[in-house]
């Protein structure tokens, strides 16, 4: 049995409950390896999350990590990020090593997530929240934005314009200044991705972003990262279940169970593969 | 019909940005700050100036202070009177042993060694959250407390424990007068909550609520939680010291360690909790709130007194106050937990409406 | 010398064990609700002021008792349903300022009801030394102390065994927990709470009773409420082993610093040393020595 194929268009019976969007044109930018996680390992007392993954993340591309609940996907993230510090194993990106970033540093060289379980500051509005994703780019000290004078009034100012284009390219001009705490599930998310997006970043870590969706919504999410992707250029990684968006979105899959990385591909390879399908459905029984 | 929005538009982000971007509400502002400024020092009682007016600026713009700390970045401190304490006694050494300082400069360095020593306690921060933080607090308030009673140095190897503050002079004016020290207060006091309403809707103010809201995801965005989480320290203790030199100079007129005791430090928690945590307007109605009510309890309970003869002890008055405060923080906390800045905000919303009913 | 120390440190021992009481009372609230009970001082004090202003009255000391442990527990069942319940969503800083809140009702009105007056309060044991261990080691350990320690040990070892072994034990040890949890395989969560604030009233007229006697009832017994606060962060907030450690290193600690530390800076310093002994613990171990470690998940 394989997995769904890339359909075009609206097909509810190949999958209830999946979204799909236009497949991506073949003819895309890639570039050189941005990211390369090397036999990272992670254990949290006796647990192991993650053991001897490896996997590398191309410039330009749309890598999808999928696997099935506990496999380790979103810890994998968490590394990458510098949220936790793998006891083995090495991450490289743009040039440099590391064992273990701290958030610092990777939100610093351009690395941004959106998490599972939304974290948004919720007694902020949206475009505060949007806002504190620029706050790397603010350089004023507290003293200049005390008196609102020079740097800090300019500073303000202009990033405030570059979070209003966030705002339109994401669509959710009429609840910016919304308490964040207040919106609907969906729209929360996608105020996320905004203020991951506000810190213009070269790679972009989304976990799970279409979680809890319906249809209309999946597919508004989609066209939001393909539009990311395409015009900011922006290398994304995704943790997704849905096996149509990942199918149709990403370039390449990662496939993680038990913490061990089980496949590494394009889609359509991934999708035939044994140990995934094994993985997903289980061993065919009689 | 008269508070509406209707036809102000917003041609560019500054305007947008504005601290009170309806007309309504700069012309109420407008005419707040002339009553202030100019009609109170005209007409008002050296009592009212006294015993309401300059407290309530002071205590509210210690309370700004603790806003920041609590209101904005989710640090709960009960130890906001020790670093008035602070404030005052080294306002006081600064004039003492400093000549011909001016005077303004002398409390300002008595809000910078509050923030230094704000920033002290203020590191337990970086692994502490919660209550767990509330009690180191209650350190810095005993210790720094017990610190200026025991250390002669700094009390100028007074025997008494009671200090009598200099007079306040600046530029060859001196501010003797209850309505005087009123303006002179008003004065700081106003650009004060200027600088800490800029700072709150600045990058520093989203950072220090995001932080309060959830640190880890603001770890995450970039925010260091150590340089903001101190710097709400620093600066909150500056406000404090600045507020506890001008309690000392322009209120009580003495410098002494028992004015700052716990007691005062929950006092200005309950202002910015009664006022409303996370805002500058709550400050100020919260600080008001607590000073007015305890005169008011008391001239009620004479008023049954003299008239009902009950003979009631003096006591019952500030027993009473005790329980009425209690009760209304508990009050606040379950009606409306955002405060009287909230109830005065959803008051705007309906007056937006007046006279129609939706 | 050294019979000096041992006996500062006995001294500071048994005394610890009164900020145990106090500190128990924390522990069975927050076990049970994740709510910490700023207002359990004044839930002493009161308790303290009822005892002794009944007895003034003319009552007898078992009635008195009675009445007192009968006015605590209504006292604890109110707070439960009229300043708990209502606030059961908020986050727990709203619940402690509002505990905060409640401290300053509850000694506004105790002092209202039965007046300021400093008060004695009479148990029938002496505070004086136990003459054979006296004659025997040249140690002077009190009699009262020794009841007090008693007491204390009775009360810590019927609450464990309470928590650990019955089946109401576990439904408080669930609640804490997970409230919804704990709602979904039916415990009744509002008699539950009714209960645990009950008990803590229990605890708080035994320890107002103790510290009453010792020190006299007066306002100040209050503060005592906030020693307490050191005592829990050392020993962990959920644990009653925590509460008795923590208090009887608080004690000791805090005596013999104040005894031999304190002639050098001029005094005083028992009025901030546990705090910061406090302070540091939370740095070097936050969760205190019986705790469990919080996780944060994102």
């Amino acid at each position: 049995m394989n997995l769904p194929a890339p359909s075009v268009v609206v097909s509810r019976e190949a999958g209830a409950g999946t979204a799909t969007v236009e497949p991506k044109t073949p003819s895309r930018r890639t570039g050189d390896v941005l990211l390369a996680v090397d036999q990272i390992s992670l254990a949290f007392g006796g647990v192991k999350a993650l053991s001897d993954v490896t996997f590398d993340v191309v410039e330009h591309e749309v890598r999808a990590i999928i696997g099935p609940n506990g496999a380790g996907k979103s810890s994998m993230l968490n590394v990458i990020n510098g949220v936790y510090r793998p006891q083995r194993g090495r991450i490289r990106y743009r040039g440099r090593e590391w064992r273990g970033m701290d958030p610092h540093t990777a939100a610093a060289s351009g690395i941004a997530r959106t998490f599972q379980n939304i974290a948004l500051f919720k007694g902020m509005s949206v475009l505060d929240n949007i806002m504190t994703g620029r706050n790397l780019k603010m350089k004023a000290s507290f003293v200049e934005q005390a008196f609102w004078y020079g740097r800090a009034r300019r500073e303000e100012l202009a990033n405030r314009a570059k979070v209003e284009e966030i705002v339109d390219f994401l669509e959710i001009q009429h609840i910016r200044r919304t308490p964040v705490g207040r919106l609907p599930y969906g729209l929360q998310k996608r105020v996320e991705l905004a203020r991951a997006l506000a810190a213009e970043p070269a790679l972009l870590l989304l976990d799970e972003p279409m979680a809890g969706m319906n249809v209309e919504e999946k597919q508004d999410m989609c066209r939001f990262i393909l539009d990311v992707n395409e015009q900011y250029g922006t290398t994304i990684v995704l943790i997704e279940h849905d096996m149509g968006v990942v199918m149709d979105l990403s370039d390449r899959v990662v496939v993680l169970d038990y913490g061990r990385k089980i496949g590494d591909g394009e889609p359509s390879v991934i999708r035939n593969d044994r140990a995934v399908i094994e993985a997903y459905l289980g061993a065919a029984r009689d | 019909m008269l508070y509406r929005e209707a036809g102000q538009f917003k041609s560019s982000y500054a305007a947008d940005s504005a601290i009170l971007p309806i007309r309504q509400d700069r012309i109420g502002l407008a005419i707040i700050l002339a009553i202030a400024f100019v009609v109170i020092p005209l007409a008002a009682s050296p009592y009212l100036f006294s015993a309401i007016l300059i407290p309530t600026l002071i205590l509210a713009l210690a309370a700004l202070g603790l806003n920041i700390l609590t209101g904005y970045a989710g640090q709960l401190s009960l130890g906001a009177a020790a670093f008035m304490a602070v404030g005052a006694f080294a306002s006081y050494n600064f004039v003492l042993r400093v000549p011909g300082i001016p005077l303004l400069l002398a409390f300002a360095g008595g809000g910078v060694m509050a923030a230094a020593v704000g920033i002290v306690f203020g590191l337990p921060s970086l692994r502490i959250r919660g209550f767990y933080l509330a009690v180191a607090t209650l350190a810095a308030q005993f210790f720094i407390v017990w610190c200026l009673t025991k250390i002669g140095w700094i009390t100028n190897y007074n025997s008494s424990g009671v200090i009598t503050a200099q007079r306040m002079q600046i530029a060859g004016i001196t501010f003797d007068t209850p309505q005087e020290k009123y303006l002179l207060v008003l004065t700081i006091v106003a650009l004060m909550a200027l600088a800490a309403k800029n700072m709150a809707r600045g990058n520093i103010g989203r950072q220090w609520m995001a932080i309060r809201d959830m640190d880890v995801a603001a770890e995450v965005i970039g925010i260091r939680l150590m340089r903001a989480k101190l710097l709400a320290f620093a600066v909150s203790s500056f406000y404090c010291g600045v507020a506890g030199a001008l309690f000392a100079y322009a209120y009580l007129g003495t410098v002494e360690p028992e004015a700052y005791s716990l007691d005062l430090s929950f006092r200005i928690l309950f202002m910015i909790i009664i006022g409303g945590l996370g805002t500058v307007l709550g400050a100020f109605l919260g600080s008001a709130f607590i000073v007015i009510v305890p005169i008011l309890l008391s001239v009620a309970v004479e008023f049954l007194d003299n008239t009902l003869h009950l003979g009631v002890p003096s006591s019952v008055g500030s027993n009473l106050q005790l329980m009425v405060f209690g009760g209304l923080i508990i009050f606040f906390l379950i009606v409306e937990p955002f405060g009287l800045a909230r109830i005065w905000q959803i008051t705007k919303e309906k007056l937006r409406l007046w006279p129609f009913p939706h | 010398m050294l019979s000096f120390v041992f006996e500062v440190a006995i001294g500071g021992l048994l005394s610890g064990v009164m900020y145990s009481l106090v500190a128990l009372g924390f522990v069975l609230i927050y076990k049970a609700s994740g709510v910490f009970n700023f207002a359990q001082g004044s839930l002493v004090f009161f308790a303290a002021l009822t005892f002794v202003g009944l007895t003034e009255h003319g009552l007898s000391f078992p009635v008195a008792l009675l009445v007192t442990l009968v006015v605590m527990v209504i006292a604890g069942l109110l707070i439960e349903r009229l300043v708990l319940r209502p606030l059961v969503n908020q986050p727990q800083i709203s619940l402690f300022m509002a505990t905060i809140g409640l401290s300053f009702f509850i000694e506004g009105l105790a002092q209202l009801v039965w007046g300021a007056n400093v008060r004695g309060l009479d148990l029938g044991i002496q505070d004086e030394p136990i003459a054979w261990i006296a004659d025997r080691t040249g140690v002077n350990v009190s009699k009262f102390d020794l009841m007090a320690a008693a007491i204390a040990a009775v009360l810590v070892t019927g609450l464990g065994l309470f928590f650990s072994r019955t089946r109401i034990g576990r439904a408080l040890r669930a609640v804490a927990d997970d409230h919804q949890a704990a709602l979904a395989v039916g415990i009744p969560l509002q008699q539950i709470w009714g209960i645990v604030w009950a008990v803590a009233g229990l605890v708080a007229l035994v320890a107002g009773m103790l510290w009453g006697a010792r020190n006299g009832v007066q306002f100040a017994l209050t503060f005592v409420a906030l020693k307490a606060l050191p005592v829990l962060i050392l020993g962990g907030f959920e644990s009653i082993a925590g509460a008795i450690v923590g208090g009887l290193i608080v004690g000791c600690t805090e005596k013999l610093a104040e005894v031999f530390i304190g002639p050098h800076v001029g005094g005083g310093i028992e009025g901030w040393f546990p705090y910061v002994l406090a302070l540091a613990f939370l740095l070097v171990r936050p969760e205190g020595l019986f705790g469990e470690k919080i996780i944060r998940r994102i």
